[in-house]
């Protein structure tokens, strides 16, 4: 028999106001505006569109709001705004050699084409907090450079020439991309559906596990070939323009991870390649996408899948912090009926745990007794 | 002929990409300044929607999708005959709708010079100031490195 009961609807009702009079705080602070946010907490508004996996500054500074400060619920909030859109399309892949770049810089040559431009970096700040921000003083107009835009091809493009570098990852000519918001996650995996899942995978994770590699498990001796931000443009193939419609730009981090690699009976020793790619401006999550991937390609490297970092089922089935989330925390619901029928198990195991413990104390009296 | 068709698409296409790379608070003021006509007969839209974004494996190589960017789009009929499109990143309806008309007055001989003239040319020299002063600013953050002598020798 299944009794349904029901019950706390006022609870909820005034739960939710009560949130949102804690989420507007104290009245006499002023309310915080969205564009106050996508200007001054940037960052925070691109891993929301990151690993949200939507593109629109507006709205994840107002999931941000919304979820308090809270990203993880900001990027719920962002991926189920996504799933009440029609889709219009994929784009023609964007070619991150003609991005307008904002920053750029190569742990493996010095004086590469178009130099290394160090661009908004945290690097090499003292990480001191700054009393001046508290106070909200001016801030100055940064310095200008004049001179002509220098190209700035990627570097792999330049490791490539002497043959020592895999080349940019090919897929067989009909491959379709796949893509893991129309088909359910199947593994294998190709390395395109892979990096789907790792570009909107959770920062912290992808870190952790990057870290995991650098640390000796699946160890693969990195370089930065190259990180840059920057700005892209994106066209779409629709059937009523007969050319590709240009829709705007964007702002995406690429990272291109080299990494030793002494040979296998597949390959011939050479450097091999990680790749990664995110929305908006976030190189720390872009370098520990490029060092998972690398990870995940032991098998088609021929490298013994040792570590978790290289385990794809485990890394791709555990990157998604919504999947996450959602199923850590659905155990604080009301479980009430299963807890019972556990509780009633427990009881009836004890009691017959019991009863034999008795019974052995009783038989092992008799044979004293005796 | 051909090469005019093959002209005029990529000046069309220009003129599209300056309208959806500008903002649509530049549209509707340049619009308002220039006294375009706004009357168009809406066939679609405008709406938003998503497009999947697609980077390439690294760099250079096969295709695979990052994720989504909201898009709106709109179009539009004018009433000498000409329809025009607009596809925009962002959520912005009105520079969708006002975006759609300008491409289609684009496409009209007798609105062309005004469209180029007092809307396209003013977006294109604002963004392009814009992305000169940001290279600029990138440029001044530039390593030179230079080489220091140490001993005698």
């Amino acid at each position: 028999m299944y009794v349904a009961v029901k019950g706390g609807e006022a609870a909820i009702r005034n739960a939710h106001k009560l949130l949102a009079d804690r989420r507007r705080g104290d009245r006499s602070v002023p309310t915080l505006r969205l564009d106050q946010i996508v200007e001054q907490l940037a960052l925070g508004a691109d891993r929301v569109m990151s690993e949200g996996s939507l593109y629109d500054r507006e709205l994840a500074a107002l999931a941000i709001v919304q979820a308090r400060g809270d990203m993880i619920e900001a990027i719920f909030l962002v991926r189920a705004y996504r799933t009440t859109l029609p889709r219009f399309g994929y784009t023609r892949a964007i070619d991150t050699g003609t991005m307008l770049v904002e920053r750029r810089v190569s742990a493996t040559y010095k004086d590469l084409p178009g130099g290394q431009l160090l661009g908004p970096t945290f690097d090499y700040t003292h990480r001191l907090l700054d009393p001046e921000l508290a106070a909200g003083g001016e801030v100055a107009e940064p310095e200008q450079r004049a001179g002509e835009a220098e190209a700035m091809p990627r570097v792999s493009a330049i490791l490539a020439r002497e043959g020592l570098i895999e080349s940019d990852g090919d897929m067989p000519e009909d491959h379709v991309p796949g893509d893991i918001t129309r088909e359910p996650l199947a593994f294998p995996m190709a390395r395109d559906i892979r990096l789907q899942a790792l570009s909107r995978g959770d920062e912290g994770f992808l870190l952790a596990l990057g870290y995991s590699t650098q640390r000796g498990y699946a160890r693969n001796h990195p370089f930065v070939g190259e990180v840059r931000i920057g700005e892209v443009e994106l066209a779409l193939d629709v059937p009523e323009l007969p050319f590709a419609v240009p829709l705007g730009s964007i702002r995406v981090t690429e990272c291109q991870m080299v990494n030793q690699f002494k040979g296998s009976a597949k390959a011939p020793p050479q450097f091999t390649r990680g790749y990664g790619l995110v929305f908006g401006q976030s190189e720390r999550k872009a370098m520990a996408m490029a060092l998972c991937d690398r990870a995940l390609r032991a098998s088609e490297l021929g490298e013994d899948v040792v570590a978790a970092a290289q385990d794809e089922e485990f890394v791709i089935s555990h990157s998604d912090n919504v999947q996450a989330t959602g199923f850590v925390e659905h155990l604080k619901l009301p479980h009430y009926v299963d807890f019972q029928a556990e509780l009633d198990l427990v009881r009836r195991m004890r009691a017959e745990h019991d009863a034999r413990e008795n019974a052995g104390k009783a038989e092992e009296k008799r044979e004293a007794a005796e | 002929m051909r090469g005019q068709e093959a002209r005029d698409q990529a000046e069309r296409k220009a003129v599209m990409a300056t309208l959806a790379q500008s903002t649509g608070d530049d549209i509707v003021r340049l619009w308002n300044e220039a006294g375009l006509p706004s009357e168009a007969e809406l066939l679609r839209g405008p709406e938003t929607g998503l497009v999947t974004v697609r980077g390439r494996i690294g760099g250079g190589g096969a295709p695979f999708n990052i994720g989504e960017a909201a898009v709106t789009r709109a179009t539009v009929r004018l009433a000498s005959g000409q329809v025009g499109h607009c596809y925009a990143l962002g959520r912005d309806k009105q520079k969708a709708r006002l975006a759609a008309i300008a491409d289609a007055l684009w496409q009209d001989p007798a609105h062309r010079n005004e469209v180029e003239a007092r809307l396209v040319a003013p977006l294109r020299a604002a963004l392009a100031k814009a992305r000169d002063q940001r290279r600029a600013e990138t440029a001044a953050t530039k390593v030179d490195f230079f080489t220091m002598v140490r001993g005698e020798d």
